[in-house]
């Protein structure tokens, strides 16, 4: 297996060519990196199409696999919320939907976007592609629970779909699944449709974890020589700390599914009280609703930051990289990822304002809640201060870059809004909460992975993607986002209620219906405007002008492989030696405007560069 | 077990120990092979599954309208005519630490490369699980037969019956995949796959003793669960 790397041969070149500085070094001493402590990893390496493509160990492809199929639940979320805007905007085109059909959809446009899309894409997309190249591992440190990981995750997608074409459909009790109507005859899909969207969230769960304890390891404890924690691009601790979230919030999750697919199948009664239906008293009794609120909602808000943190870190790279600046306050950028990761297990029930539960309850995570948003303004002070005279240049990256900035500005100041309680109560379930979620974990992670994906399509696939295209595609994107979610902060103070099928004779309708087709419009032209990104990755993959390696002249390890697009085991037969942060942009004193990260200090010896 | 030797790196004792851990490259965990490591952060999320069981118990059985069961009858064992309280559980827990303490020695033999010892303590630690798995099937089987079920029970509130079930359930499931694996291990020890260099059946890696200790961590970790569901369930 590891024949090409062989464990002591590569180990011993390596330290002796440090020892002797062969590579030429003037002064070997300052380049002293202390020797491998663990052997070269054995690879298994694959010997057939299957085992290249479809079962495959490398966490590349592992990552594209992921993404593909992230991708595709989340052009069917797309599809739903273009039915729903239909439904909406203009109700006399949508006769063929019922109000059933539209409880269904709000459903699982919700589920889908935020676990099987978000969760799915950053970590089991960015994260098998980035951990490995980024710390410097030949790849994920179990290759084969990784693999088992991706194919869990297809098993979720597929039973999850498969719940659109059971007797009833899907479940249509919201994605938050609230008993006791999400399992009561009635609502829609209670029948097959929820009991495999359970079951569909148990295996996401499972395959999560297996895939999560890759990532955790592969950070800890496979770093390449010299990539000490302090010295790992942002993206990295980004993906680290959702990880450590997913694995300590999932659980509740699982418990919770668990739970109630025993209320659903065996008429336990956890969650279900005494409830009497068209005057007879049903076979459930002494439950409690509000503990499945508790537990959902304790997945529930970590699982918020395990969206935005992987956007956070990722987009702090790409700010550095494009305005060839260094990342201002590195270390207050890794200690607020990680004190934002800390406090979401403390916010939970600020979901829950008006589930009746003990006031002296709100006031405490009111008060949790409005802490968290110290981190995360210095977040954002500090890319407006990455950017504050930097190299700026405005390519299709740095553009969503600066919508992201934007966007989620606005949503967090809406946060901030709905953590207080008193404002909260009367907003609650209005198109204010929507506004305010998709703006801040929709829209904006959402520029972060466009962001992403321009960035890092040359490494992926060798070519580079059409900027003119991009340029459209971010603009329609921008201001449609804008056009679709500032008129709904209006609607939310007017009180129009969130997850109506149609507003009937009320007063809203008269003031709403204006906006309610302005709104429907840009989510049709934002929406199809995301398939110019497919159509660009189709025509760049036909057509598109090769990519050199490095084309951003960016600074970490992904861009220094041996090959590009890299192979498996990433890094030729000599994994790279770190000396320095990925962040060594403009550095006065040195002849190019970046330091990679393997640069030895006596190479640039006349620089004044960062201490890392 | 010895402290890791690190070339060109100290390792400091306590507090400061671990900062310079931290800050060091390559590893966070010095020596720490990464299965190990693997395995405690995953025994760290499944302590949060478990614990998200025991705090929906405890509110569950706080805030039923109906009395909870008295655990001391409901879980009474005859003996010689007389009913003895928590006298099967106490055989369950007595039966499962004891593998705990099997396991330890094995893996103990295991890195002294004793490759019989260390398969017959596998095998003995096994067979503990087997009888605990055992034991805990006829205690199910008896609470059935006196009328209690997950959704309704003689004795008082119908939570009893959903709660019991489903989190001795999940223990036990924790507990038979471990005698799985045990007895997968047990082979693998006694066929001397290690000293072979055998690859895996899946992985197709290489082996090591380990992964007996890896082993060993998940078995102590369900016998700790075990501890705290006997505190809440039966005792409480």
């Amino acid at each position: 297996m590891s024949d090409e790397y062989d464990n002591n041969k590569s180990y011993q070149a390596q330290s002796s060519e440090v020892m002797d500085g062969s590579t030429g070094s003037v002064n070997p001493d300052i380049d002293y990196v202390r020797p491998s402590e663990v052997g070269e990893q054995e690879l298994y390496h694959p010997h057939s199409f299957i085992e290249k493509w479809v079962f495959c160990q490398d966490a590349k492809v592992i990552g594209v696999q992921y993404f593909l199929t992230a991708v595709f639940t989340g052009v069917v979320g797309l599809i739903l919320s273009w039915l729903m805007r239909l439904q909406l905007g203009f109700p006399e085109l949508a006769g063929f939907m019922t109000a059933e059909h539209y409880y269904q959809f709000v459903t699982m446009h919700g589920m889908i976007m935020v676990v099987y899309f978000l969760t799915a894409l950053f970590l089991g997309g960015f994260g098998n592609y980035l951990i490995p190249l980024m710390v410097g591992a030949r790849d994920m440190v179990f290759p084969y629970v990784n693999m088992l990981s991706f194919w869990m995750f297809f098993v979720a997608v597929a039973v999850l779909m498969a719940s659109f074409f059971v007797p009833g459909g899907p479940t249509g009790a919201g994605w938050t699944l609230y008993p006791p109507q999400t399992i009561l005859e009635g609502t829609p899909g209670s029948g097959m449709g929820i009991l495999l969207m359970l079951i569909s969230l148990s295996l996401f769960v499972i395959g999560f974890t297996m895939g999560g304890l890759n990532y955790m390891i592969t950070i800890l404890q496979a770093r390449t020589r010299g990539m000490t924690l302090m010295r790992m691009p942002l993206t990295v601790w980004g993906i680290f700390t959702a990880t450590v979230l997913a694995m300590l919030a999932f659980p509740a999750l699982l418990v919770s599914a668990i739970m109630m697919t025993l209320d659903k199948v065996l008429q336990t009664s956890f969650f279900m009280p005494t409830i009497l239906k068209a005057g007879e008293v049903l076979e459930y009794g002494g439950g409690s609703p509000i503990l499945f609120q508790h537990l959902f909602w304790f997945f529930g808000h970590p699982e918020v930051y395990i969206v935005a943190l992987p956007a956070f870190g990722i987009v702090s790279d790409l700010i550095s990289v494009h305005a060839r600046k260094n990342i201002f306050g590195y270390r207050m950028m890794v200690w607020a990822i990680v004190g934002i990761g800390a406090l979401s297990f403390f916010v939970w029930a600020h979901h829950m304002y008006v589930s009746g539960m003990n006031p002296w309850f709100g006031f405490f995570f009111a008060t949790t809640t409005l802490i968290i948003a110290v981190p995360t303004a210095m977040k954002v002070y500090n890319w407006i201060l990455t950017l504050w005279r930097g190299n700026i240049r405005i390519n299709v990256v740095m553009l969503w870059c600066l919508g992201f900035i934007v966007t989620f500005v606005n949503g967090g100041i809406t946060g901030i809004f709905l953590g207080n309680v008193s404002v909260d109560v009367p907003l609650s379930d209005t198109y204010f909460v929507i506004a305010h979620f998709h703006m801040v974990m929709g829209i904006a992670p959402l520029m972060v992975i466009m962001g992403a994906v321009y960035h890092w399509f040359p490494l992926v696939a060798g070519k580079m993607l059409d900027e003119g295209l991009g340029k459209w595609h971010f603009w329609i994107t921008f201001l449609g986002a804008y056009s679709i979610y500032f008129p709904m902060h209006y609607l939310g103070f007017i009180g129009v209620p969130r997850r109506y099928f149609e507003m009937y004779d009320s007063p809203y309708m008269t003031s709403a219906v204006g906006m309610n087709e302005f709104i429907s419009i840009a989510a049709f032209i934002v929406g199809a405007a995301q398939f110019i990104l497919i159509f660009n990755i189709i025509k760049t993959l036909k057509t598109g002008k090769k990519a050199e390696q490095n084309p951003w002249k960016a600074n970490s390890l992904e861009w220094y492989t041996s090959t590009v697009p890299p192979e498996h085991g990433n890094f030729g037969d000599r994994l790279p030696v770190v000396h320095r942060w990925p962040y060594d942009f403009s550095v006065p004193g040195a002849k190019e405007d970046y330091i990679p990260q393997t640069t030895a200090p006596s190479e640039v010896i006349h620089t004044e560069v960062e201490k890392t | 077990m010895s402290e890791p030797k690190i070339d060109g790196f100290e390792l400091k004792p306590g507090f400061k120990g671990m900062a310079s851990d931290t800050a060091s490259d390559q590893t966070m965990f010095k020596g720490v092979h990464w299965g190990k490591a693997m395995m405690w952060i995953f025994l760290l999320s499944d302590t949060f599954v478990f614990s998200c069981f025991l705090i929906s118990y405890m509110k569950g059985r706080g805030s039923t309208p109906v009395e909870w069961p008295n655990p001391s009858e409901v879980f009474a064992l005859e003996a010689f005519g007389v009913p003895v309280p928590l006298l099967l559980i106490a055989l369950m827990t007595f039966v499962l630490i004891t593998s705990s303490g099997t396991m330890a020695i094995a893996v103990k033999y295991g890195y002294e490369k004793n490759r019989k010892m260390c398969g017959w303590l596998l095998l003995a630690t096994a067979l503990g699980g087997l009888t605990f798995v055992g034991m805990q099937a006829y205690e199910w089987s008896k609470l059935i037969h006196e009328g209690v079920r997950p959704w309704e029970n003689p004795f008082g509130a119908a939570q009893f019956g959903s709660f019991f079930f489903m989190i001795t359930g999940f223990h036990g499931f924790h507990v038979s995949i471990g005698v799985i694996f045990l007895f997968i291990y047990t082979y693998k020890v006694f066929a001397g796959h290690y000293e072979k260099g055998k690859k895996g059946w899946f992985t197709k890696l290489k082996g090591d003793y380990v992964e007996i200790e890896i082993l060993g961590l998940y078995w102590h970790f369900v016998d700790l669960v075990w501890v705290f569901i006997f505190a809440f369930f039966y005792l409480w």
